[in-house]
């Protein structure tokens, strides 16, 4: 799992079955001190996020395992919304 | 890492950022996120399991469980060879 701060949202009418119904949020992945890593990615929200939320994602197929039912083709979900991290 | 709003499976398990060390100590690649399960503190040095399927037999929660990684030791000591 990784931090990441919530930069936009993309909306796609046309979709595969399983990302019917599901917000689909840009993150910018972070580091405890918010300093951006990496690219920017498209996941799924699972906890109502909102643009500039702290949250975390889990990938790979753990992000799968997020969503019920499971097993629908993605490979990142937002699982929580920060509140605090010390460092 | 607190976080009260979160998907139901991390509903009470404490979790770190964790830096990845190299054998000597000094931080090497990106920083993540883990759950702990030794009561592990802020600056201890520790073991991760950064595979979804070991956590899921360490916590015991059924299958469909999205954590990937978990603390899983706290190192006293490395000997190198």
């Amino acid at each position: 799992m990784y931090l990441g701060i919530v930069t936009g949202s993309v909306v796609a009418s046309r979709k595969v079955a399983g990302l019917e119904g599901k917000k689909i949020l840009l993150v910018q992945p972070v580091d405890e001190h918010r300093k951006p890593v990496g690219d920017v990615q498209a996941a799924i929200d699972t906890v109502q996020a909102g643009e500039g939320d702290l949250v975390y994602l889990v990938g790979s197929r753990e992000a799968a395992l997020a969503l019920d039912p499971h097993f629908v083709p993605v490979d990142a979900a937002i699982v929580g919304i920060v509140d605090g991290v010390s460092t | 890492m607190w976080a009260t709003v979160k998907h139901p499976a991390f509903a009470g398990h404490p979790m770190f950022v964790v830096q990845p060390l190299d054998q000597d100590g000094k931080d090497v690649g990106q920083s993540f996120v883990a759950i702990d399960r030794v009561q592990a503190g802020v600056g201890d040095k520790v073991l991760v399991l950064t595979e979804g399927t070991g956590v899921r037999q360490l916590v015991k929660q059924g299958d469909v469980v999205p954590i990937r990684s978990a603390i899983v030791g706290i190192v006293d000591r490395v000997d190198l060879g």
